[in-house]
């Protein structure tokens, strides 16, 4: 019988978001009728099935937890994403840029830095967490040294690619205008590398969350997203741990939204914009 | 091979900047320890302690290769101090997880590419998902598993496999599209189905972007399985050792379990790629 309306719900969903797809005009409203099922029947299962909110708590509580709570989260989100994550992503991509431009006037270190980059960006750096804490202690700043290495090479890479996206013609021409080093680096060549700079901008974003989140499960003061998770998760509350990760999604669309709209400002001329 | 040269180059001097840095960052205890004892130290006194301190600040690269040859080479393979065994746990993990991601990926993929309903209700979250910081909840994932009576390998799994899960289906999606209009039409003239058009023609041509996205996968799932064993009572794998150590001080050991995390992120990388090249060579798609 539960199971019976759980699925009627679902096929029901399912059926009107088919008739949607075809249309154009409402096709919009099928991935937010989607996000709607999911909740819908997260919500059915726990509440049917009497799932223990120690396990899985409804998505109702969860955002009863949000709302009382706002004041904690607020603090968490300031110790986590503004003062560690947002302060080691620019530090890490703008060092990582600089050094990008720097490494560009020299092949030999071209050829030498950017296979070890592309090593380095694929492996488990989250695993100098412990490390840093170490060193830099307890507090924000040993979460932003950890995002700093996370974000670097995955950003120096990207920028590296880019700043060789030009061509020849067009430094050539740069060439007949007589133009020096830096005219043709800030008129040709950085404008032309951005694409690839603001995809090193969009990994580097996730990876910045990560990284501050994960440091914190190593050691921090008594606020913070990734102590709260870690705490909550040992008391049972799980319905805080919830809410901690909505605002991690929510901060996570945010920045990534923001780097894609910055983008879209900058490189309009670039035809994955113009589609 | 023309990049040996300036790699070995940069390796180097990697190597001797890390020296510089262990003498430097180890030297204050050195000192200190002197003026307990009412010693004066010399330098070359400082540089041969700072290089062989049993808990320093940043071991030198020796120490480190010392530690990893113990542990690995020395030990026996069941011990719990080998990394070979810690390394065992956390790979089986990673590849029962890895295994698990790909082929749900796979399965989402192709459901997307002939459902217009599920492409326009799926896509978007699939890609919003991977702006989230999934990671965050790998820790409560094994603590309610644990509750529910689920431990061991499926936890660590089940999180290794929600990482590669989503590179692996958004790739795969965008290679059963990759052939053009022109070989779609060539398949309809040819009055083929739709599961003909899907094994002679689009599972082929996603073979590429079906390796590349392998590779991120497989670093991703690593990177899963090794959080994973972070929180709460783990006492076996790769995660394990790095937060026992940071516990209890071993820098040593924390920097040995990170390079035999490092190598075998590398070797899996590496293997995937392998298996890339010959399956594109007998494809004959290498270039």
């Amino acid at each position: 019988m539960k199971i019976a309306i759980i699925l009627l719900v679902w096929i029901g969903l399912w059926w009107l978001n088919t008739r949607l797809a075809r249309s154009a005009k409402t096709a919009w409203f099928v991935p937010v009728l989607f996000g709607i099922t999911l909740l819908l029947l997260w919500e059915l299962t726990v509440r049917l099935f009497g799932v223990s909110p120690v396990i899985l708590p409804p998505p109702t509580d969860i955002a009863l937890a949000f709302g009382s709570e706002i004041p904690t989260l607020w603090e968490d989100f300031v110790q986590t994403i503004i003062k560690g994550a947002f302060s080691g992503y620019i530090i890490g991509c703008g060092s990582a840029f600089l050094t990008a431009i720097i490494i560009d006037r020299s092949p030999f270190l071209q050829r030498g830095l950017l296979p070890i980059g592309n090593f380095v960006a694929a492996l488990p750096i989250v695993g100098v967490a412990p490390i840093l804490v170490m060193w830099f202690g307890f507090d924000w700043q040993s979460k932003a040294a950890v995002v700093v290495i996370m974000v670097f090479f995955p950003m120096l890479v990207n920028t590296v690619a880019g700043l060789q996206a030009s061509d020849h013609m067009q430094r050539d021409l740069m060439r007949t205008y007589n133009a020096s080093y830096i005219q043709t680096l800030a008129k040709l060549r950085i404008p032309t590398a951005m694409p690839f700079i603001f995809n090193g901008l969009k990994i580097a974003t996730t990876l910045a969350l990560i990284g501050a989140i994960v440091a914190e499960f190593f050691g921090s003061p008594i606020k913070g997203m990734g102590f709260r998770i870690s705490t909550e998760v040992g008391r049972l509350n799980l319905d805080m741990v919830w809410a901690e990760i909505t605002v991690a999604a929510i901060a996570g669309s945010a920045l990534y939204g923001l780097v894609s709209f910055v983008e879209q400002r900058v490189t309009f001329w670039h035809p994955s914009q113009r589609g | 091979m023309k990049n040996i040269l300036p790699i070995l180059t940069v390796l180097l001097v990697i190597v001797a900047v890390w020296y510089a840095a262990a003498i430097k960052m180890n030297a204050p205890w050195t000192y200190a320890q002197a003026e307990r004892a009412g010693t004066e130290v010399t330098f070359s006194e400082v540089v041969r302690d700072t290089l062989a301190q049993e808990r320093p600040v940043l071991p030198a690269p020796h120490q480190v290769a010392q530690e990893l040859w113990d542990t690995t080479v020395m030990k026996k393979v069941t011990s719990k101090r080998s990394l070979v065994f810690h390394g065992w746990v956390t790979l089986s993990a990673t590849m029962l997880g890895f295994a698990i991601g790909t082929t749900a990926g796979i399965l989402l993929a192709i459901g997307i590419t002939h459902n217009r309903a599920m492409e326009l209700g799926v896509m978007p979250w699939a890609i919003a998902s991977q702006t989230i910081p999934i990671l965050a909840i790998a820790p409560m994932i094994i603590v309610v598993l644990n509750s529910m009576g689920i431990s061991g390998l499926i936890p660590k799994s089940i999180i290794a496999a929600y990482l590669s899960f989503f590179p692996v289906a958004v790739g795969m999606v965008k290679g059963l599209r990759a052939p053009d209009a022109m070989q779609l039409d060539l398949m309809r003239t040819y009055s083929a189905s739709d599961a003909q058009t899907f094994w002679k023609l689009r599972l082929p041509s996603s073979m590429p972007y079906l390796f590349a996205s392998l590779k991120v996968g497989v670093a991703a799932s690593l990177v899963g399985t090794i959080v994973a064993e972070l929180p709460s009572g783990a006492t076996r794998g790769l995660g394990a050792r790095l937060l026992s150590g940071s516990y209890y001080g071993q820098t040593i050991q924390i920097w040995s379990a990170l390079f035999a995390a490092a190598l075998l992120a590398a070797s899996l990388v590496i293997i995937v790629g392998v298996i890339e090249k010959i399956t594109l060579r007998r494809m004959g798609m290498a270039v």
